[in-house]
C-alpha cells in the first residue's frame, strides 16, 4: 500500500471566503483539516503606534478603521477610556445617542454578517436582502456624521453634534420616480429620529424575511449544525467574548454585567445558545438584531422627550462652538490651544471595554500626563477568536473551515490593527 | 474605591505579600505589579483559587517605557531666551531608521500588561510584570495557564521583542515575513524602515528604504498645572449643568408668560 502523507495547502489571502486578507495554512489529511495556522498582519497599519504620535482626539478617525463594520462601537471604547482618565462624564443625551448608535451599529454589523455568511455557504439571496436594509443604516450614519462609514462621531465628552432635524431625500432620476420615489422617501419626511423609528419598527418583519430564507433551510442547517462546536470551558479559556461566548451557553454580556452608557436604563434580553455550534451562533445573532431594534426604539423615545446638550461644556477638553469662538476671546484661546496642542490627560492607566457586535472591544490606555497617549492598546475580539481557529477546525472538512471563518465574524481591520 | 475592589486588594496583598505590589484602582480596576520571578506562580493562583477565579485572560500587551514622562516642549518657565518651540525631541516621529537612537540598557523599560476577567465574581484585574533588562527582555509565558495568551504573547514579541520563555510557538505575527526590528519600541522610527512596491522592470515586488521625511506636527507636551484635575473638570461640568437648568426653567417661564 502506498504511503499516504498529509499535505499543506494555502487558503487565501486572495479568497472570497477569507473575509479580507486571511492567509490560512492548512495541513490536510485528505479532506480533513489536521492543523490550521492563520497568518495575519497583512492589514497591519500600526494604529496603536500612530495613536501614540498624535493628540488624543486625532485618533478617533483611526478607530473607525479598525473594525470597519462596527465603526461607532470602536470609537465608543476609545472615548470611554479617555473619559475615564479625565474623570468626565458626557451629558445623558449624548449617552443615549451613543447607546442608540451602538445598537444601530450592532444591527448593521449583524446584517453584514448574516449576508456574507450566507454568501459563503451558498445562500445568495440573503446577502441582497441584508444590503437593502444596510443601506438605510448607512444613511443614518451619513445624516448624523456626514460620512457613510467612517463616522468620527463620538468625542471625549459627548458626541460631535446633535441629531439633525431633517433627513436627506432621494431626488427624481430616470430610474427612481413617481410611486417608487414616493415609497423611498416615505420615512424621510421628518427628522432623523422619525426615520430611525420607522426603520426600527419595520425591522422585525425584515428579520423574519431573513429567517424564512435560512432558519429552517435544509442546506443551511447541514452546513452549520454541529460545525465548529466550542464547549463553554474552552470558549473561556481561549479568550472568546460576545456571541462566541453566548453561543456556547455562557450568559455574559457587558451591556448587562458591566453597563456603560445608558444600557442600565433600557430594557432588553440577552439571547444565549445551547450547542455552541455555528447554527446556535447564527440564532443568537438574529435574536440580537431583534433586541437591538427594541433598544433603538426606547432610545428614540427618550431622545424625543429630552432635548439638551450632547457635549460637555468644558473648554479645557471640548472645543467651543464656532459661534462662541467668534464671539469670545477666552473661547478663541481655548479653541486655538485645543486644535494646536490638544488637551493633556492626567497620568494613569485605564481599560475601557464595551460589548461590540463581535465581542469585547477593549481599550487599554496609558498616559504619562501628555497631550498624546503614551501607549494605547486595542483589545480586538476578532484577534482572540481567530487564535482559536486551530482548535475549532481540527477534524473538520475543508468546506467547514469556510463556515467556521464566517461564524467567527472576522474583520481584518481589527484583527491586524 | 468601593468595597468590592478593596476586598480584592486586601485579598491579593494578604495572599501574595512581598511578591506583588498593588496600586490604588483607577477607573474601577485594581493593578497588581508582580515580580518577574513570581509571575507564573501568582498567575496560576489568580486563576485557580476560588477567591480570585480569574478564568479568562482577556488581553495582554507589551509596553515600552522608554521616554515615559518626557516632554518635548518646556512650558513651565520662561527663560531669558524665551519659550522653546517644541522642535527638538526624541519621539519616534523625529528620526529615521539610520538615525535611530541607541537606547542602551534601561531599568524597567519593558513591561507586560495583562487584563484578567472573572466571570464568577464579575470583576477585572490588571497584572503587570517588568522584564529584567539585561540585553534581552525575558518574561515567562502564560500560555500554560491561559491558552488565550498565545497570540497576545506572539504579538508582544513581534512588536516589542519581549521573549516569552516557555511559549510553544513564538513567531512573529503581525509584521511582514522577514521583518527586521520591533516596530512598537519607542526607538523604532514612526515612518518605518522599508517600503514595498511593485517594480515593473524587474516584474516583482521589491523592498526599498522609505522615502518619507520624519515629521512631528504637534510636539509632545506635559502640562503639570491644575486645570486638568478631575474634580475641577467635574465642577465645571456641574456649574454648566446648573446654568443649563436655569436657562431651561427661565425659557419655560418665558413660554408660560408668552
Amino acid at each position: 500500500m502506498a504511503e499516504i502523507r498529509n499535505y499543506t495547502m494555502n487558503f487565501g489571502p486572495q479568497h472570497p471566503a477569507a473575509h479580507g486578507v486571511l492567509r490560512l495554512v492548512l495541513e490536510m489529511d485528505g479532506e480533513t483539516v489536521v492543523r490550521a495556522d492563520p497568518h495575519i498582519g497583512l492589514l497591519h497599519r500600526a494604529t496603536e503606534k500612530l495613536a501614540e504620535s498624535k493628540p488624543f482626539n486625532q485618533s478617533v478617525g483611526y478607530l473607525d478603521r479598525l473594525d470597519y463594520m462596527s465603526m461607532m462601537c470602536n470609537e465608543h471604547a476609545y472615548v470611554l477610556a479617555i473619559e475615564n482618565l479625565l474623570g468626565i462624564e458626557p451629558p445623558p443625551r449624548a449617552q443615549y445617542i451613543r447607546t442608540m448608535f451602538d445598537e444601530i451599529t450592532r444591527f448593521s454589523n449583524h446584517l453584514l454578517w448574516v449576508g456574507s455568511c450566507g454568501l459563503d455557504l451558498g445562500a445568495m439571496t440573503v446577502f441582497l436582502y441584508a444590503f437593502r436594509e444596510r443601506e438605510m443604516v448607512m444613511d443614518m450614519y451619513e445624516a448624523v456624521s456626514g460620512a457613510r462609514m467612517h463616522a468620527g462621531y463620538y468625542r471625549p465628552g459627548g458626541v460631535y453634534r446633535d441629531l439633525p432635524e431633517t433627513m436627506s431625500k432621494y431626488t427624481e432620476t430616470r430610474w427612481t420616480k413617481g410611486k417608487d420615489l414616493k415609497r423611498r422617501n416615505e420615512w424621510r419626511e421628518g427628522s432623523l429620529l422619525d426615520f430611525i423609528e420607522a426603520f426600527a419598527r419595520d425591522v422585525p418583519d425584515r428579520i423574519d424575511e431573513y429567517e424564512t430564507l435560512l432558519t429552517d433551510n435544509r442546506i443551511w442547517k447541514q452546513r452549520t449544525v454541529g460545525i465548529g462546536v466550542v464547549p463553554p470551558e474552552k470558549a473561556i479559556e481561549m479568550g472568546f467574548s460576545g456571541v462566541m461566548l453566548r453561543g456556547s451557553g455562557i450568559e455574559w454580556d457587558l451591556r448587562k454585567k458591566q453597563p456603560y452608557a445608558m444600557y442600565d436604563q433600557v430594557d432588553f434580553d440577552v439571547p444565549v445558545g445551547v450547542g455552541g455550534d455555528c447554527y446556535d451562533r447564527y440564532l443568537v445573532r438574529i435574536e440580537e438584531m431583534r433586541q437591538s431594534a427594541r433598544i433603538i426604539l426606547q432610545c428614540v423615545d427618550w431622545l424625543r422627550q429630552n432635548p439638551g446638550h450632547v457635549m460637555l461644556k468644558n473648554f479645557k477638553v471640548i472645543p467651543p462652538t464656532r459661534e462662541e469662538m467668534k464671539d469670545d476671546m477666552e473661547a478663541l484661546i481655548h479653541h486655538f490651544k485645543l486644535f494646536t496642542e490638544g488637551y493633556c490627560v492626567p497620568a494613569g492607566e485605564t481599560y475601557a471595554a464595551i460589548e461590540a457586535p463581535k465581542g469585547e472591544f477593549g481599550c487599554y490606555l496609558l498616559s504619562d500626563g501628555a497631550n498624546k497617549p503614551f501607549r494605547v492598546h486595542f483589545r480586538a475580539p476578532g484577534f482572540a477568536h481567530l487564535s482559536g481557529m486551530n482548535e475549532m477546525t481540527r477534524g473538520h472538512m475543508l468546506a467547514d473551515t469556510v463556515a467556521i471563518i464566517s461564524t467567527l465574524d472576522l474583520v481584518f481591520g481589527e484583527v491586524d490593527r | 474605591m468601593n468595597g468590592k475592589e478593596k476586598s480584592l486588594v486586601e485579598a491579593v496583598n494578604s495572599r501574595f505579600g512581598e511578591r506583588v505590589r498593588t496600586s490604588p484602582p483607577r477607573g474601577g480596576m485594581v493593578t497588581v505589579d508582580i515580580d518577574v520571578k513570581a509571575w507564573l506562580e501568582v498567575c496560576r493562583a489568580l486563576r485557580d483559587e476560588e477567591i480570585f477565579a480569574f478564568e479568562q485572560l482577556t488581553d495582554l500587551c507589551g509596553v515600552d517605557h522608554l521616554g515615559y514622562g518626557q516632554s518635548e516642549w518646556e512650558t513651565g518657565d520662561a527663560t531669558f531666551e524665551g519659550f522653546g518651540r517644541g522642535v527638538a525631541g526624541f519621539g519616534p516621529g523625529r528620526f529615521d531608521w539610520a538615525g535611530r537612537p541607541e537606547a542602551g540598557d534601561i531599568e524597567q523599560r519593558f513591561a507586560v500588561v495583562a487584563h484578567l476577567l472573572s466571570f464568577r465574581h464579575n470583576r477585572r484585574l490588571r497584572i503587570r510584570c517588568f522584564a529584567p533588562e539585561i540585553g534581552m527582555p525575558i518574561v515567562p509565558s502564560l500560555v500554560e495557564i491561559w491558552s488565550s495568551a498565545n497570540w497576545y504573547e506572539r504579538e508582544a514579541f513581534d512588536l516589542f521583542g519581549i521573549v516569552f520563555e516557555g511559549h510553544p510557538d513564538l513567531r512573529r505575527i503581525l509584521t511582514d515575513y522577514g521583518f527586521t526590528g520591533h516596530p512598537f519600541r519607542k526607538d523604532f522610527p514612526l515612518i518605518g524602515n522599508v517600503a514595498v512596491r511593485y517594480d515593473s522592470q524587474k516584474k516583482r515586488v521589491i523592498y526599498e528604504p522609505v522615502e518619507i521625511e520624519p515629521r512631528v506636527g504637534v510636539p509632545r507636551v506635559i502640562r503639570q498645572d491644575s486645570r486638568y484635575k478631575a474634580d475641577d473638570v467635574d465642577r465645571a461640568a456641574d456649574t454648566e449643568a446648573e446654568r443649563i437648568a436655569a436657562a431651561a426653567s427661565a425659557s419655560a417661564e418665558g413660554d408660560e408668560n408668552g
